[in-house]
C-alpha cells in the first residue's frame, strides 16, 4: 500500500515537472530573496513598523502558547498528545539546565525555556515554504547571544565577585604560561556571542539557502526537474533536524556558558 | 563575460573560503566518528555524553558557519 | 555597504538582507517584544501549571504504588488466614478421626470380651455336659461288661460270682 503511493507520488512529481515548467527554462536563482524583511503595509520600515518578521514572531509566540498553554490546558494526569509534547520539552529543557549548569541554575530555568522555545518554534515556523524565517537574521540571534552573554557576565560578578575573574587565570597551568593563557580565554569569552550567534544564523541561513539553490535548479531543467525535487526533499529532512538541533546547541551552550558563571572555578 | 577584477577577486575568495566549511565538516566527522568509536568501547558511558558530543560539534561547525560566512560578506556585501 | 549591494549586479543573486542594517531596529524591538511575551506567558502560566501537573502525576503515581503494596500486604494477610484455617479444620479432622477410632475401638473390645465370656461359659457348659455324658457311658460300659461277663460265666457252665466279675470288669475296664 505505502508503495502504491510512494510511486503515484513520483509519477505526480514527474508529470507535474513536465506540465508545468517553464517555456522558457532560464537559471534564475535568488537564495537571499526569502529573508527580505518586508512591510507588511507600506513600504517605509523604521523601527515600530509591522513588518513580516512582526508576523512570524508573533506566529512563534501563538505557537509557544498554543502548546504550552491550551495543550496543558486540561491539567491531565493521563496526557494527551499536545500535553505529553509540552511535558516532554519541559522535562528536557529542566534536565538540560539541572545536568549542565548545576542545581543553583534552575531559578534561570524559565529564561533559558524562553530562548529554547523561541528558537526552536521560529526554526520550525520557517520551514513552512514561503515563510520568513526569523532566526536566519543575524539582528535577532545577535540579540538573543547578547542577552545570554550579559546574562551570563552579570550573574558571573554578582555571585562571585571578582573570583569570577579566576575564569580567566588558570591556575592549574604554569605560572609563565597563565598570563598568555589569560589572553587567550579572554579572547573565547568575547568570541562566545559572536559564534553564539552566527552559529545559530549561519546554519539556518546556510540552510534555506541551499533549498533555494536547488529550488532554482528546478526551475532551470524543465522536465528533469524532479531530480532537484527529489534532493529538496532529502534536504528539508535534514532542515528539520538542524531547525532541532541548532535550538538544543544553543540551549545548551547557553547553559554551559551559565554553569561557568555559577562556578567558575577551572 | 564582462566584469571587473575586482569582482574576479571577490568570486574567487568566496569559492576560497567556501573550503572551510568543509574543513568544518571534517572536523564535524571526526568529533562524531570518535563518539562513536568510544560508544561503541563503552555504550553504558554514551549516553551520558551525547551533551557534549552536540557541544563539540557545535564548536567545530561554528568555525565552518563563520568561513560560510566570510563567503557570503565576498559574493553580497563587499 | 547596504548601497553597493543594492545594485545586485552579482550574477542575478541579490544583497544578503542579513546585514541591512535599516531593518535592524525593527527586528530587534519584535524580537525584544516577543521574547517578553513568551517569558510571561512561560513564568506566570505554562510552566508553573505543567510543573504542578507533573506533581500531581508523580503524586498519583506514589498513591497507586503505596495502595498496591497496601493491597499486597492484605492480600498476604489472606493468604495466611486461609492457610491457617486449612491447618486448623486438617487438625480437627484428625481429632475427630482419633476419637471416633478409639471409640470404637473400645466398643469392639467390650463386644470381643463379652462374645469370648459367652464363648468360655458355652465352652464350660459343653465340658460338663460331655464329662457327664462321658460318666454315663463309663457306667454303661461296666453295667454291659458285668452282664455280659455274668452272661458268658454261666453259659460256659460256671456259676457267676458277683465280687469277682465286679473286680475283672473294673480291672480291665481302668485302662
Amino acid at each position: 500500500m505505502g508503495k502504491i503511493f510512494f510511486y503515484a507520488a513520483l509519477a505526480l512529481v514527474v508529470v507535474s515537472g513536465l506540465i508545468f515548467a517553464p517555456a522558457e527554462a532560464k537559471l534564475a536563482i535568488h537564495p537571499m530573496d526569502q529573508f527580505q524583511v518586508s512591510a507588511l503595509f507600506g513600504d517605509h520600515i523604521s523601527w515600530y513598523t509591522p513588518t513580516n518578521v512582526t508576523l512570524w514572531m508573533a506566529l512563534a509566540v501563538a505557537a509557544v502558547f498554543a502548546l504550552l498553554v491550551l495543550g496543558s490546558s486540561r491539567r491531565a494526569i493521563v496526557p494527551g498528545r499536545a500535553q505529553s509534547v509540552a511535558e516532554l520539552a519541559y522535562g528536557f529543557i529542566y534536565k538540560m539546565v539541572e545536568d549542565v549548569a548545576g542545581k543553583d541554575g534552575v531559578k534561570f530555568f524559565p529564561y533559558i525555556m524562553t530562548l529554547f522555545m523561541f528558537i526552536v518554534m521560529a526554526n520550525f515556523l520557517g520551514l513552512i515554504p514561503g515563510s520568513f524565517t526569523t532566526t536566519s537574521h543575524i539582528a535577532v540571534t545577535a540579540v538573543l547571544a547578547a542577552l545570554v552573554f550579559f546574562t551570563v557576565t552579570i550573574v558571573g560578578f554578582v555571585k562571585n565577585g571578582v573570583g569570577f575573574l579566576g575564569l580567566f587565570w588558570v591556575s592549574s597551568a604554569p605560572l609563565a604560561l597563565r598570563p598568555i593563557l589569560a589572553i587567550i580565554e579572554l579572547i573565547s569569552y568575547f568570541v562566545r556571542p559572536v559564534s553564539h550567534s552566527i552559529r545559530l544564523a549561519g546554519n539556518v541561513m546556510a540552510g534555506h539557502a541551499v533549498l533555494k539553490v536547488f529550488a532554482g535548479f528546478a526551475a532551470a531543467l524543465g522536465m528533469f526537474s524532479f531530480l532537484p525535487i527529489f534532493a529538496i526533499t532529502a534536504v528539508y529532512a535534514l532542515e528539520v533536524l538542524v531547525a532541532f538541533i541548532q535550538a538544543y546547541v544553543f540551549t545548551i551552550l547557553t547553559c554551559v556558558y551559565l554553569k561557568d558563571a555559577l562556578h567558575p572555578s577551572h | 563575460m564582462e566584469g571587473d577584477i575586482a569582482q574576479l577577486g571577490q568570486f574567487v575568495g568566496a569559492g576560497l573560503a567556501a573550503i572551510g566549511s568543509g574543513a568544518a565538516a571534517i572536523g564535524v566527522g571526526h568529533v562524531a566518528g570518535n563518539f562513536l568509536a568510544g560508544a561503541l568501547r563503552n555504550p553504558s558511558a554514551a549516553a551520558g555524553q551525547t551533551a557534549t558530543l552536540f557541544i563539540g560539534i557545535a564548536f567545530a561547525e561554528a568555525l565552518g558557519i563563520f568561513s560560510f560566512l566570510v563567503a557570503l560578506l565576498l559574493m553580497f556585501a563587499v | 555597504m547596504a548601497s553597493n549591494t543594492q545594485e545586485a549586479a552579482h550574477g542575478g543573486g541579490s544583497a544578503m538582507p542579513q546585514l541591512d542594517f535599516s531593518t535592524f531596529g525593527n527586528q530587534i524591538f519584535w524580537l525584544v517584544v516577543a521574547l517578553v511575551v513568551i517569558y510571561l506567558i512561560l513564568s506566570r502560566i505554562a510552566l508553573p501549571r505543567i510543573a504542578s501537573v507533573l506533581a500531581e502525576r508523580q503524586g498519583t503515581i506514589t498513591n497507586d504504588l503505596a495502595a498496591a503494596e497496601d493491597l499486597k500486604a492484605k492480600a498476604v494477610e489472606a493468604e495466611n488466614a486461609y492457610n491457617k484455617a486449612l491447618a486448623d479444620a486438617r487438625a480437627e479432622a484428625q481429632r475427630i478421626a482419633a476419637e471416633t477410632r478409639a471409640e470404637i475401638q473400645a466398643g469392639l473390645d467390650e463386644a470381643i470380651a463379652k462374645a469370648d465370656e459367652q464363648i468360655s461359659a458355652k465352652a464350660a457348659e459343653s465340658e460338663k455336659a460331655i464329662a457327664e455324658i462321658k460318666a454315663g457311658a463309663l457306667e454303661s460300659v461296666k453295667a454291659v461288661a458285668t452282664d455280659t461277663a455274668d452272661a458268658l460265666v454261666t453259659a460256659l457252665g460256671g456259676t457267676a460270682d458277683a465280687d469277682a466279675i465286679a473286680s475283672a470288669v473294673a480291672e480291665r475296664t481302668k485302662g
